[in-house]
């Protein structure tokens, strides 16, 4: 085992690199691209024994994974909010060619407006798909995340592809230390990639991925495919036992902080649950009893530990860094969907933050815990909460100002 | 990859006398893209991976049944090059490692429509190119969105009428030189082809199963159902297709342009036209001369150009 301070994008790099893949192709977007900058560097120097190959762009570079994957080789890849989007039709469709393989999606906020900062929606957009989803609050999660999906996706029981999610800039660009497995160690973890049946070779008719007629057999492949990603729960904790045996970190399926006794809880996504976590602490710390809860797997969504784990708490604030227009957030519906009508279910709330890499501050927690405490008092959920602040209204009021002066002095000519 | 000792096709009776592609399939009578790929399939033989755009042929392989004798991937309209070359580098990774044997090792050839080929797969057509991949890619061209009715494409002829150009005019828009734009890539090989001309299509078949990189062909594909005539006039209407010059036969290689079926003396295009309802309405209910002999002019002046024929 090796310690190295690396940036989220190459704790992904050095993911793909120890899972021993065959097969990477590529195109950059920001924030990804150092992710694939280290892995090309690598192949250059003769480091690691794979082929980089830079389709003309997302939609390309996910048939070719998945094709290649369909070929016999153990493919990585990796891309960002609008390259996710712009090769979503291939997610779908290579998902349902049942080719296990690992993207690594390093989350961004979808255009309009273009930004280059993080949210959930790019990767929300991918919740339907057929891919396993493994989100990742730190570096080290990352490379062990890449591992662990490689293992999961090519499982005999499941045998779907794989999405590791990481937060742009919070977690691409920020540097943690690393524990690296010994090659040796994480080859023997993650072993040889078994196409199973899926291999086109002279001799050996194949017929991948064909049309089908009428609703019946279409409706028998979806289902088996949902069954599959559902089975990847089960499979989830017999992987992670193996984990931790051999590296001796434990990944549970959701991350739960100081739930010991907690009343309040708060759900998060990703890296900004470190967010969370400081103000789980400081509650604590003023006596209220706060805790945390992330889930790490999000496809196959864990439904049942998330009632096991939220019966008999007070009340719960879902913080979503999506939002689905017309809706509120993703995070949200699904929690609720998974304690409607159970017995002691807490109270849930609703809350949109972080969009487009907005932070959300320690008082910001703090007022949801009041408001969860309040409605807890009154018995009943409180209104959904798009987080903004007095301050942010009146900078946002300036640069309004300065578009109409603007634009008045351009009408004015 | 390992190439097999070329063939030689002089005559008709050199063709292989019964072909590779199973039947049943669900096409339409006398397709012309199917026939191309008789051809092609016969004479590639059954190590070869076919990998398939959203068009006509994507209802080959309908689940349980596939004509195949080898591999078929769907992938979707815009990527079938880019699935491609995922399978090839695949491929040459499991040779490299000798994870696959030379001798199970397979052809890969990209087959789509106009529809992919002119348009939505462009790119990812010209990617494939540009990384100089080994593979083989058949455009069947019917001029139009076959399969979902004859819509107008990139590829649609002048005049023509489809299901969105029904006015007296027909197409205003006019065929996309998809073959200037391919060689301008310098690949390998391009060529036009059509079945109803198998002796130069075999040879061409035959080229390039000697050769590497990027060999893209292009068959004028005549569609009974999207051109409107009775199915058994397809080799007729293929035939009339290169006598006219509508459909000039040419190969490319090496930086050269070289016609391959020189037309001795071209018939007049209406010959061609005529037997077309697509192209009623240049005959009927009278006769739009103007229009008949702008078309004409227009293949004139490309065999000017060409200077040959």
């Amino acid at each position: 085992m090796t310690r190295k301070l690396l940036t989220g994008n190459s704790a992904a790099a050095w993911g793909a690199r120890l899972a021993g893949v065959d097969y990477i192709p590529a195109f950059p977007i920001t924030p990804q691209t150092e992710i694939i900058e280290d892995l090309a560097a690598w192949i250059d120097r003769g480091e690691m024994d794979a082929r980089l190959v830079t389709l003309e762009s997302e939609h390309s570079m996910i048939t070719a994974a998945g094709s290649a994957a369909s070929s016999g080789v153990r493919a990585f890849t990796a891309t960002s909010s609008q390259g996710l989007l712009y090769g979503m039709e291939m997610v779908y469709t290579v998902a349902g060619w049942r080719t296990p393989f690992v993207m690594v999606n390093v989350s961004r906020g979808l255009a309009s407006p273009i930004t280059l900062e993080s949210d959930h929606n790019d990767i929300m957009a991918a919740r339907d798909s057929g891919f396993l989803q493994i989100h990742c609050a730190t570096c080290q999660e990352i490379a062990d995340g890449v591992l662990i999906a490689y293992r999961l996706a090519e499982h005999p029981e499941v045998r779907v592809p794989a999405i590791v999610n990481l937060d742009g800039f919070y977690l691409s660009f920020t540097r943690e230390p690393v524990d690296l497995a010994e090659a040796s160690e994480a080859s023997a973890f993650v072993g040889e990639y078994d196409p199973e049946n899926l291999q086109f070779k002279g001799n050996s008719p194949l017929s991948q991925a064909m049309a089908v007629l009428g609703g019946g057999p279409y409706s028998y492949f979806r289902y088996e495919a949902h069954l599959a990603v559902q089975r990847a729960l089960s499979v989830y904790d017999e992987i992670i036992d193996e984990f931790e045996d051999r590296f001796g970190r434990r990944y549970d399926m959701i991350d739960s902080y100081r739930m010991q006794d907690a009343e309040y809880v708060f759900v998060m996504l990703g890296s900004f649950s470190t967010k969370a976590r400081d103000a789980v602490d400081s509650l604590r710390a003023a006596g209220w009893k706060a805790g945390l809860l992330r889930p790490r797997v999000f496809r196959p969504f864990p439904q049942q530990q998330i009632r096991q784990l939220l019966r008999g708490r007070r009340a719960v604030a879902v913080i979503d860094q999506n939002i689905s227009m017309g809706m509120g957030g993703v995070l949200h519906s699904e929690f609720a969907t998974a304690l409607y009508g159970t017995t002691d279910a807490p109270l849930l709330a609703s809350y949109i933050g972080g969009l487009g890499g907005r932070d959300i501050s320690q008082q910001e927690f703090f007022a949801m815990a009041d408001e969860l405490r309040q409605a807890d008092e009154r018995g009943e959920a409180p209104a959904a909460r798009l987080l903004y602040t007095e301050h942010e209204l009146t900078e946002m009021r300036k640069l309004q100002a300065i578009a109409q002066a603007e634009q008045a002095e351009i009408q004015q000519h | 990859m390992s190439k097999q000792s070329p063939l030689h096709f002089h005559r008709m009776k050199d063709m292989p006398s019964t072909h590779l592609l199973g039947t049943g399939t669900p096409t339409c009578a006398g397709c012309g893209g199917l026939e191309t790929l008789h051809t092609i399939y016969d004479i590639l033989g059954e190590k070869t991976v076919f990998v398939n755009a959203a068009g006509c042929m994507t209802l080959l392989s309908v689940y349980p049944f596939t004509p195949f004798r080898g591999g078929w991937l769907y992938t979707s309209m815009a990527s079938a090059p880019a699935g491609a070359q995922g399978v090839r580098d695949a491929l040459d990774i499991l040779l490299q490692k000798k994870k696959l044997s030379p001798d199970e090792n397979v052809e890969v050839v990209v087959i789509t429509g106009d529809g992919a080929a002119y348009g939505m797969g462009m790119s990812a057509t010209s990617g494939a190119m540009d990384r100089n991949l080994d593979f083989i890619y058949l455009c069947y061209d019917n001029e139009g969105y076959g399969n979902t009715g004859q819509q107008y494409s990139p590829a649609t002829p002048h005049a023509a009428r489809t299901s969105t150009s029904r006015g007296s005019h027909g197409y205003p828009g006019y065929k996309k030189d998809l073959f200037a734009i391919w060689a301008a890539h310098n690949p390998a090989y391009v060529a036009t082809v059509i079945a109803a001309e198998p002796l130069d299509l075999a040879k061409k078949i035959e080229k390039i199963k000697g050769m590497s990189g990027p060999r893209m062909l292009i068959s004028l594909a005549p569609c009974p159902t999207g051109w409107d005539y009775d199915p058994q006039l397809s080799v007729e209407i293929g035939r009339l297709a290169v006598q006219t010059g509508v459909w000039p036969l040419k190969e490319y290689s090496d930086g050269e342009v070289r016609h391959t079926k020189v037309p001795k003396r071209r018939k007049p295009v209406e010959e061609y036209l005529q037997l077309q309802g697509r192209f009623r309405h240049l005959f009927e209910p009278q006769r739009d001369a103007a229009g008949i002999a702008e078309i004409q002019s227009r293949i004139d002046a490309y065999w000017e150009r060409a200077k040959v024929g």
